[in-house]
């Protein structure tokens, strides 16, 4: 059985989060992604788990690593200057190795910046702010059904491989309404033995901590959590190509944005420029190997943000300098036009760019 | 075939609840439809408006900056702001209760309702919202009076059943 309703995105990711037997939700206030708090606190109790509006993004990220550790599947939301303020948590909840998904509805920055949609925590969430040595898996969902799929999917990441992982939308997707398909779902929730849920005095008592003071131990501890990031890069990677042989161009967009550069592709082929769509899903790992092995035909590659250029970085990383790499922006919160990007691609087919 | 539809007016009029009433009619017909509001810092008062498209393939941007197929204006600023982006052809619904220019544009169907007045007469100042929907029905073939009582029912079926009836006498009085 499904059923077809009509959604936010914000809100789609709070259903998507109930059906994968998310327990506990801690939030604060910030736009936009306030509709995450608001329907968590009035779905959380009648699906059997914990609402708490947390006096602050910090104390939230904490209670997340607290309802972790006791075993139970846990979210938190934010949006940018929020997600900021959460990082020195997410470095303690991957340092314990404890799983949780993490809602970043990004707006403009930095600093407490504006609210509109933008794209320019492309480095937090793929380099985060928190210390060590470590990476969490970023979904970039583009409609509102990716983003129930991709809220669902971060849920068994997370367990699977003991990691915080991060969603990431901006403003756009959080606040348009598009159809979604629900579909039956039954999450499968694997037994974590490490879990502090206290068993009764069946086993010998479970310590979950991120300290370690023995040099050799710690180094230990993060060559281990490489070798899981090694089998994330290696199976985990999720793209959407479109781009096919005889194509002249290959542009790259993520989220929502990609959406606008689909139009702006089909303007471009009235012109008789043709363009195809990359789409990375995954931001880490990202696709590198599909800038590796383009077709031919392809003459130049251009990337659109809305930001001043963060995930050109790893595109220049895949593409090893065998194409020419552009680059077409806006930030703070404008939005681009298919237009805009038409005619930024149109100058770079005619090698004016 | 792409349309898209822009409905605008004060914070408070039933500007957002109208786009998502037609975008779930859209739905229900089996389309591809967005629904996406502006979202500054609106309030009771100010201006709000959202921007829906429908379309038979996947909806690229859901924003709608130019070419508008339809306009909803049920305030003076969304006339200002909207009226000189419809598409030559398209079609603009004005809500004559409340704004005092007489809009000028010779290439597009306009459309005056009386909508604020109606809706008073009918009961209730609010459903002005629904009496607007009565321009599409004359004007355009996205949808039908049966297509819009289904809608109602999804949206307000379970939560408000008692509203229903209001509306639709709201619509047939502008019809």
């Amino acid at each position: 059985m499904s059923k077809k309703v009509l959604m936010k995105g914000n809100e789609a990711m709070c259903l998507a989060a109930i059906m994968a037997g998310c327990k506990a939700y801690f939030g604060y206030p910030i736009t936009p992604q306030n509709e995450i708090p608001e329907y968590m606190s009035q779905h959380m109790e009648e699906s059997g788990g914990v609402f708490i509006q947390a006096e602050s993004e910090i104390a939230a990220i904490n209670m997340v690593y607290g309802a972790a550790a006791g075993g139970v599947r846990a979210m938190t939301s934010s949006s940018s200057p929020g997600i900021a303020l959460k990082q020195e948590g997410i470095s303690y909840l991957v340092g314990s190795d404890l799983p949780c998904v993490i809602v970043s509805v990004s707006r403009g920055g930095p600093g407490l910046g504006g609210i509109l949609p933008s794209q320019a925590d492309y480095f937090q969430s793929t380099r985060g702010g928190g210390n060590g040595d470590y990476y969490i898996p970023v979904y970039a969902p583009s409609s509102v059904q990716e983003s129930v799929d991709l809220t669902i999917k971060s849920f068994e990441i997370a367990d699977k491989y003991r990691t915080p992982v991060m969603v990431l939308v901006d403003g756009l997707l959080g606040q348009m309404m598009e159809p979604v398909e629900i579909k039956d779902y039954k999450p499968t929730l694997i037994e974590k033995p490490w879990a502090t849920n206290g068993d009764s005095g069946r086993r010998k008592r479970n310590i979950v901590n991120s300290l370690s003071l023995n040099a050799e131990g710690l180094e230990e501890t993060n060559l281990r959590r490489f070798e899981k990031y090694k089998e994330i890069l290696k199976t985990e990677e999720m793209v959407e190509n479109h781009v096919k042989d005889g194509d002249e161009m290959a542009i790259v967009a993520y989220g929502t944005p990609s959406r606008i550069v689909l139009n702006a592709i089909d303007i471009l082929a009235e012109q008789g420029i043709k363009a195809g769509l990359i789409r990375p899903v995954t931001l880490w790992p990202f696709p590198y190997s599909t800038f590796a092995n383009l077709p031919s035909s392809v003459k130049n590659i251009l990337v659109c943000e809305l930001s001043m250029g963060q995930m050109i970085e790893d595109v220049r990383q895949g593409v090893q300098g065998k194409h020419p790499i552009h680059f077409y922006g806006r930030t703070g919160g404008v939005i681009f036009s298919p237009e805009e990007i038409a005619k930024k691609a149109a100058e770079v087919a005619k090698g004016g760019a | 075939m792409t349309t898209k539809i822009i409905f605008s007016g004060f914070g408070g009029q039933g500007i957002l609840t109208l786009g998502q009433i037609v975008a779930t009619i859209a739905m229900k017909k089996g389309h591809h439809v967005t629904w996406m509001p502006s979202y500054g810092a609106e309030m009771r008062g100010g201006t709000a408006n959202c921007a829906v498209v429908i379309s038979d393939k996947l909806i690229g941007s859901p924003l709608v900056d130019t070419n508008i197929d339809a306009l909803c204006a049920m305030n003076d600023a969304s006339v200002t702001k909207f009226l000189s982006k419809v598409k030559p052809g398209g079609n603009a619904f004005i809500n004559s209760s409340i704004v005092t220019e007489s809009p000028k544009r010779d290439d597009i169907t306009i459309r005056e309702i009386d909508a604020t007045n109606i809706a008073t007469k009918v009961g209730n100042p609010k459903v002005a919202n629904m009496v607007m929907l009565s321009g599409f029905l004359k004007d355009t073939d996205l949808f039908t009076m049966e297509d819009i009582e289904g809608a109602l029912h999804d949206t307000f079926g379970q939560k408000y059943p008692k509203l229903i009836p209001l509306n639709i006498e709201a619509i047939k009085a502008g019809a």
